[in-house]
């Protein structure tokens, strides 16, 4: 039973996704199960946030190594979760002025508006941009030339990222047009790129077609827990 | 004649209104009135008919070749060093006494991804239970973290080692993205495991996973098919899953008839994509060729059916 009503849940709400997709009368239907879907996602959030409490809880009384990363991170958590929660900060909307909580949660001068721009944002942006360092290092592994293929990978990639910088254009602005490394690139990503892309794509789609025909027709419920 | 010039759009005019007066004068006195139009909602999306017939063919080869497998018709894959390379990951790490990180994608289990993601982890789980090694899941969805412990408690059980089974070793960080990042590379320098699986749905946080994996020296296998993570991917793991490969990985450690058959059928999917490819370029060539001959104009034809009907519009 513990299976059976998850795998058939899944099953009822595939085959009513894919109806939705080829009949128009069924279209709300899909959205109907999508709405259940963000429901049932938002409720398990209390789940999730009962985890992360017990995790860091338990670190912090044990004193773990690095117990204070815990506290801090529940303070983060309890403080976003009591702002957006009590609207903190959330000014009435012009419709209804003597409702102080008529505003949305996230509107701007909000608490969690405040929170989200001062706060998440900058570390989001301060992780991102890490990620100029990381594409460095891992091009520095992957473009050695350790045998053909390796150096005809590194050649395009030099090409490609020359290419696309002002250096690549000005130093090939004196050859006609069609010779520019520009129109090389081009026509790299273009014909080459785009061919690759799209017999992967193609696979990929493939790949989802079966995956969901075996979810649907309950042959595969590993994901369940189930056997195969 | 020029002299008229001056009151040509006089006469023009006057023309204009003579024409309009006179065949408003044959018009019949009195017309029917026009039916008025009833909306009628069709049964079938006619512009999806055409993606209709692709999945009706691809499920078929599917569900036939499933049956084929079940007969017990011998169905065999291709090596795939990357899925071979579980097996040496995990026993790495048990050597090692070193615990196995998996992470199964940002999004959440209604993404397809996701889901094949959790397949993966079932096998490896039941690889870790067996060797007795550590599994750490951490998530970034509660529902991903609660399919994920559905998993692994069922795989410790078919391993027959339901005490290898830890809830506290599947943990939630955060829905946010780079959040869940800094999580998941906090826990990596903290643990320093000696294997790394990366299988599911990711964005810009494969290569700081890939990258951190590589900075403490673990053994790293990945699996996606969003194809703009697939270079970091294959730029910083050991083995890398590419597309398709990563949905027949269920197929490839199981080795059960409806899953190799599931996988046959697909490739019969594959073959049908290339002819369409073939047969549509010949005829894109043909139309080019000859554009206003008889046979070029065919193939122009034939080549806009298929666009407007078999792929409903799109080029």
């Amino acid at each position: 039973m513990k299976r059976t009503v998850p795998l058939l849940i899944a099953a009822i709400t595939g085959w009513v996704m894919v109806l939705a997709y080829f009949v128009p009368a069924a279209q709300s239907w899909g959205d109907t199960a999508t709405s259940w879907f963000n429901i049932l996602a938002a409720a398990a959030l209390v789940l999730g946030g009962g985890n992360l409490l017990k995790v860091h809880l338990a670190a912090l009384s044990r004193r773990d190594a690095g117990w204070g990363y815990s506290a801090i991170t529940l303070a983060a958590f309890l403080v976003t979760v009591g702002v957006g929660l009590a609207k903190f900060g959330v000014h009435p909307q012009e419709r209804y002025p003597e409702h102080v909580w008529a505003g949305g949660y996230l509107d701007e001068g909000s608490g969690l508006w405040w929170l989200y721009e001062y706060v998440i944002y900058p570390i989001t942006t301060t992780m991102f941009c890490m990620l100029a360092f990381f594409v460095a290092s891992a091009a520095f592994r992957a473009f050695r030339a350790k045998n053909r293929l390796a150096l005809v990978l590194l050649v395009t990639a030099v090409m490609v990222l020359l290419g696309r910088t002002y250096a690549g254009v000005w130093l090939t602005s004196p050859l006609p047009e069609g010779y520019r490394l520009n129109s090389a690139i081009d026509f790299i990503m273009d014909t080459f790129n785009t061919a690759g892309t799209r017999a992967v794509k193609i696979g990929i789609a493939l790949g989802i077609i079966t995956a969901s025909l075996k979810i649907l027709l309950g042959m595969d419920r590993s994901y369940v827990g189930g056997e195969d | 004649m020029n002299a008229l010039r001056p009151i040509r759009p006089l006469l023009l005019t006057i023309a204009a209104f003579a024409i309009l007066v006179l065949s408003a004068g044959s018009l019949p006195a009195e017309e029917p009135a026009a039916p008025v139009a009833e909306a009628k909602s069709e049964w079938v999306d006619q512009s999806r008919i055409g993606y209709g017939a692709l999945l009706a063919l691809i499920t078929g080869a599917v569900l036939w070749n499933i049956g084929l497998a079940r007969r017990g018709r011998p169905i065999r894959l291709r090596p795939i060093p990357a899925l071979e390379a579980i097996d040496e990951a995990v026993g790495r790490a048990t050597e090692m006494g070193k615990p196995c990180l998996f992470v199964p994608g940002v999004q959440d289990i209604n993404e397809m991804m996701t889901v094949a993601g959790v397949i993966v982890l079932g096998r490896v789980a039941r690889t870790a239970a067996d060797y007795d090694c550590q599994l750490l899941v951490p998530t970034a969805r509660s529902l991903v973290m609660t399919a994920c412990r559905e998993t692994v408690e069922a795989a410790c059980l078919s391993a027959g080692r339901p005490e290898a089974y830890r809830a506290d070793d599947i943990t939630y960080l955060a829905d946010e993205q780079f959040a869940y990042v800094a999580g998941v590379t906090s826990q990596m320098n903290d643990v320093r495991p000696a294997a790394c699986f990366y299988f599911g749905q990711f964005y810009a946080e494969s290569l700081f996973l890939a990258e951190a994996g590589n900075a403490i020296g673990c053994l790293q296998i990945a699996g996606t098919a969003e194809t703009t993570q697939l270079p970091f991917f294959v730029a910083a793991c050991d083995y890398t899953l590419i597309g398709e490969e990563f949905f027949a990985a269920s197929a490839y450690l199981s080795r059960e008839p409806d899953q190799l058959g599931a996988v046959r059928g697909q490739d019969l999917g594959k073959l049908l994509a290339m002819s369409l490819i073939v047969a549509g370029s010949l005829l894109a060539t043909a139309s080019q060729l000859s554009p206003g001959s008889s046979p070029g104009t065919a193939a122009k034809s034939m080549l806009d059916w298929c666009q407007t009907v078999l792929l409903g519009g799109s080029t």
